[in-house]
């Protein structure tokens, strides 16, 4: 693992991924995921691949699972320390790996499930997942050859520098079961090397990856910054989870009008909407500096769903495609079509506006309380404002 | 002809010899005569009356010692800051999508480049009515500007009621504002208000309840980037009838605006004005605070937006005047390259850049100078002396004599009817359209299509010939990396 | 018809319209040869009015009664029918200068060298638009329809 760049050089992401969900909350192994991508590998250009998967642990579905990665022993030794000062570590172990031709010189690999103290809580206000949030940032930001790239419950990021198929069967995936799996394989433009830079980039239990290049990342890592989020990853991909993280999480907008943020329709559009007019022009006039630019295919994943959407002018491919109780979405059709051979209805979102799998006991609640009528709002303030992902 | 046009009197006619004569000491170098001249049989040039080659004293130097032991009075001058100090626009580069991002063509793809002043909030908190999402509450009041530029403020008595009513056209044709400068509003120009930003300076000139009302924003005047820490200065010989009455003080009294305004000594009395005007204006208007930037701008602009301005405007040291003491207007205030990157950073560090817009002034020359600022954190950009070059200026820097030729830093009805208020409109709404084209192609070269992405985004400078600490503090990496 | 109308709040009284006047009524059309060598010098059909800051160029108003016309002996003016301007004929005026008389604006000019009457605006006949509205440089000529 190697960061010897101290100065940003922006990578560009590319550059094909997919990604299922099986809505009844069935969990199946990662081997589908891996041929899924595995098909695509045209896409990419070895120095790089990544998968993240939810449900893969129900026994420990309360703790966050923390994913870090050690240049060295020091560093394992300085991180576990500041995990064991802030966090209650129920358990640690080294992520289990096999030998795999094309993964060369791997990183030190280990896991940790933690749990927040009440009483560390020093501030009212801060959640908390907000805490978690601080951990990693800090982490991410001060320790030397150390680098946390999960930290979500019940799910877990899995990256390295390689092919995608290999690094799945470098983390042995096949032997995991998800409800949730997404995958990526990169094709960058910088000197490889760097195991951090691959995708997903996570942050809590949201992971993201992405086809494209964001060229608003100047601003959207500034207006982050603003909020305490620290940009360390040297790729744009970043910017995309902090701010889902950001308007899902902390503003708790509901999905259609985050992504409406994200990839915002032109004035003209605006200007001649009826009923939403007014919400569409202050969503971009506050959230501006939000507005994702660039071409960009992202898919992400949570907790309770999938979701996948293109920039406002759909400059990368996108295809989704249903069968039975499982939403897929990828690059290539090709790709769905290798784990499912006969899709029961196959399209192409249009650009902005996110196709989204929701598990089965959440659409209910998430279309009910999404859609809280004023007079319940008024009446009472305990109950969530407008929930979403979280 | 040239004779006639001439207010300086450099021309005579000869009837005896059937001649013209030039004086040629008295030419300001406005170019009047030239332009006029059917025959093009004008030019002109330097002085040929030179000094002996010296890197210290030189010409003008020596010059302004003679006028000053002449006279024993303070040197005045029109116009910005025309010394040679390094100019850092010139020292950023732009960048363009290659292969990894394709870049976008303004022709055949919209290409945004609307933008709205004012205070954001933090968060939009939005509810479900049954039909639709809605917005909890409507956002505060917010300019609507069509593109990035703004005519910056130039009050009338400085120049004259034709220019004022060329700026008002063309704000409002192109769907931008204009700023009325510390001279009031002239009431003819009420209709305009909706594209109006007027100012209270120090002078309180031309304030009162109706020109509050009229306009769409406020701008509380504290300095200007020509010459920080000191007031106005209009001349007795343009106090006119009209001017006296739209700024509300004798005729031909000399307008001196005092230095500070004398009711804010301090960062809570700006509050106090602040929240008195927007009471007065039933908060339906963004109260703007424009400051020269100077050594501490950072500060201030913090300081600013936590008494609750809603626009903070910053006047680089190259900015304008119809007058002001030369040795001020040369040596006092900071480039705005500088001090824009130190507020916008300075802001987003403090997690309140969202609470206020950020206009920038002082010696904008063209598209790219306005697309850099804006890479650099900038909201919008005020051009000045940009638009009365595109009225016809030459920048002569004698708008103190109120002896324009051109009809514009004059009250002399002879000279005002030169400025035709029909051609001045036009050619501001040719620059603006020219300029905005410019900024779509240089938009839609890197491969965004929205202003607000490029907005704040330093990654899309690079800098050029610049030490490290400059680079330092622009927030921009150098050309290479 | 259209008609050359002046807005005199933007007139600056630079004269450049006398001078192109001249130019386009001159015999070699240059504006060297017309001022320098020509002899006898053209005449320019507009003249400048001044006081004090107030300034426009008149030139014929070319009338719906035409005084000129009437008072003419010789049928030198004359009324041309698709412009309905009133021009005037060189070869058939005898320099009686009844017209000068009686117009009622004192558009018309005297030649002082063939003692007949020299200029009167003929709207610039054979051109699109008169050269003295082409050339005000503060637009303060117009060119329209009445």
């Amino acid at each position: 693992m190697d960061r010897k760049r101290t100065w940003f050089e922006k990578d560009i992401s590319g550059c094909s991924l997919t990604g299922f969900i099986n809505e009844n909350g069935e969990r199946v192994s990662g081997e589908a995921i891996i041929q899924s991508i595995a098909l695509m590998n045209e896409r990419s250009n070895g120095l790089g691949g990544g998968f993240a998967a939810y449900g893969i642990y129900p026994e420990m579905k309360d703790l966050y699972a923390l994913h870090l990665m050690y240049d060295d022993l020091q560093a394992k030794e300085e991180t576990e320390r500041i995990l064991n000062e802030l966090l209650f570590v129920e358990l640690k172990e080294e992520i289990p790996t096999r030998k795999t031709q094309g993964i060369h010189r791997p990183p030190l690999l280990w896991r940790y499930f933690v749990k927040v103290d009440e009483n560390r809580l020093f501030e009212p206000g801060v959640s908390e997942e907000d805490y978690i949030v601080e951990i990693v940032m800090k982490i991410n930001t001060s320790s030397k050859g150390a680098f946390v790239f999960s930290s979500g419950k019940n799910m877990g990021a899995f990256k390295a520098v390689g092919f995608p198929d290999d690094v799945g069967r470098f983390y042995r995936l096949e032997e995991y079961q998800g409800y949730t799996w997404i995958a990526h394989g990169r094709f960058p433009t910088n000197t490889p090397g760097w195991w951090g830079g691959a995708h997903p980039f996570t942050l809590l239990d949201f992971a993201v990856v992405h086809n494209g290049e964001i060229s608003s990342y100047g601003i959207n890592k500034r207006y982050l910054e603003m909020f305490g989020y620290q940009c360390t990853l040297m790729t744009d991909t970043e910017v995309m989870a902090y701010l889902f993280d950001l308007l899902l999480r902390k503003h708790r907008l509901p999905i259609e009008i985050a992504c409406m943020a994200l990839a915002a329709p032109t004035w003209q559009e605006i200007d001649h909407y009826d009923g939403k007019m007014e919400l569409a022009k202050a969503l971009r006039i506050v959230y501006g500096s939000a507005l994702v630019n660039g071409p960009f295919a992202i898919l992400l994943g949570h907790k309770r769903g999938l979701i996948g959407f293109n920039d406002r002018i759909k400059l990368r491919p996108l295809v989704a495609a249903r069968k039975d109780h499982t939403l897929y979405i990828a690059s290539e059709e090709a790709g769905i079509r290798e784990i499912c051979p006969s899709p029961e209805k196959v399209w192409s979102p249009k650009a902005g506006e996110p196709i989204t799998g929701w598990l089965k006991e959440e659409q209910q609640r998430e279309f009910e309380s999404s859609r809280i009528r004023i007079s319940d709002r008024e009446r009472s303030e305990q109950v969530y404002s407008v929930p979403s992902v979280c | 002809m040239c004779v006639r046009q001439c207010a300086f009197e450099g021309h005579s006619y000869d009837p005896e010899n059937d001649e013209v004569n030039s004086k040629e000491e008295v030419c300001v170098g406005c170019h009047r005569c030239v332009t006029l001249c059917p025959t093009n049989a004008l030019t002109v040039r330097q002085n040929p009356l030179d000094f002996r080659a010296h890197g210290n004293w030189t010409g003008w130097a020596i010059r302004n010692i003679f006028k000053q032991a002449e006279t024993g009075g303070v040197l005045l001058t029109g116009m910005g800051n025309d010394r040679t100090y390094p100019i850092y626009w010139d020292h950023l580069l732009l960048n363009a999508s290659q292969v990894t991002n394709p870049s976008i063509d303004p022709l055949r793809e919209p290409m945004e480049l609307r933008t709205y002043l004012g205070r954001k909030p933090d968060k939009l908190d939005v509810q479900y009515n049954g039909k639709n999402f809605q917005l909890k509450e409507p956002l505060p009041r917010q300019l609507k500007l069509e593109t990035p530029v703004v005519f910056s403020a130039m009050s009338y008595g400085a120049i004259s009621y034709n220019t004022c009513e060329s700026l008002a056209r063309a704000a409002h044709a192109l769907g931008t504002y204009y700023n009325t400068g510390e001279g009031g509003l002239h009431s003819n120009l009420y209709k305009y208000g909706k594209n109006t930003i007027v100012q209270v300076a120090s002078g309180r000139f031309g304030v009162h309840k109706e020109y509050l009302d009229t306009a769409a924003a406020i701008e509380i005047k504290i300095g200007q980037g020509a010459k920080p820490g000191i007031g106005g200065h209009l001349p007795g010989e343009k106090v006119v009838e009209d001017i006296s009455k739209t700024r509300m003080i004798p005729k031909g009294t000399d307008a001196l605006s005092p230095a500070p305004q004398h009711d804010i000594y301090s960062i809570e009395d700006l509050r106090m004005l602040i929240y008195a005007l927007k009471e007065a204006t039933r908060y339906t208007k963004p109260i703007s605070v424009k400051i020269a930037a100077v050594h501490n701008a950072a500060a201030i602009a913090s300081g600013m937006v936590r008494a609750g301005a809603d626009i903070v405007a910053l006047d680089g040291f190259r900015g304008g005047t119809g007058a002001a003491p030369t040795v001020i207007r040369d040596n006092v205030g900071i480039p705005i390259e500088f001090a824009l990157a130190a507020v916008d950073q300075r802001l987003r560090d403090e997690g309140i850049r969202h609470q206020a817009s950020i206009l920038v002034a002082g010696g904008f020359r063209n598209s790219a100078d306005i697309f850099k600022a804006i890479a650099l954190g900038a909201d919008a950009v005020y051009i000045g002396t940009a638009a009365l070059i595109a009225m016809g200026c030459h920048v002569c820097q004698k708008c103190y004599t109120g002896k324009c030729n051109w009809g514009i830093a004059t009250q002399d009805p002879y000279l005002e009817k030169r400025l035709n208020p029909d051609i001045a409109t036009e050619r501001l709404i040719n620059l603006i359209h020219a300029w905005s084209h410019e900024i779509k192609e240089m938009l839609g070269g890197m491969g965004i299509n929205a202003i607000e992405s490029l907005r704040g985004n330093r990654l899309a400078l690079r800098g050029i010939g610049l030490t490290d600490t400059e680079l330092d503090i622009l927030g921009v990496l150098p050309a290479g990396r | 018809m259209k008609r050359i109308f002046v807005k005199e709040e933007v007139c600056i009284g630079c004269r450049l319209c006398e001078i192109h006047c001249l130019v386009e009524h001159s015999k070699s059309k240059n504006i060297f040869k017309a001022f320098k060598e020509e002899n006898p010098r053209a005449l320019s059909r507009i003249h400048v009015e001044e006081k004090g800051t107030l300034s426009f160029s008149l030139q014929c108003r070319h009338c719906e009664e035409p005084h000129c016309l009437e008072a003419c002996m010789s049928g030198a003016l004359y009324r041309d029918e698709k412009t309905g301007a009133i021009l005037h004929n060189k070869e058939q005026c005898v320099g009686c200068w009844m017209c000068l008389m009686v117009c009622p604006y004192g558009t018309i000019q005297r030649d002082l060298n063939g003692k007949k009457v020299a200029s009167k605006c003929d709207l610039c006949m054979g051109r699109e638009t008169p050269v003295c509205v082409m050339k005000c440089p503060n637009e303060a000529l117009e060119y329209r329809e009445i």
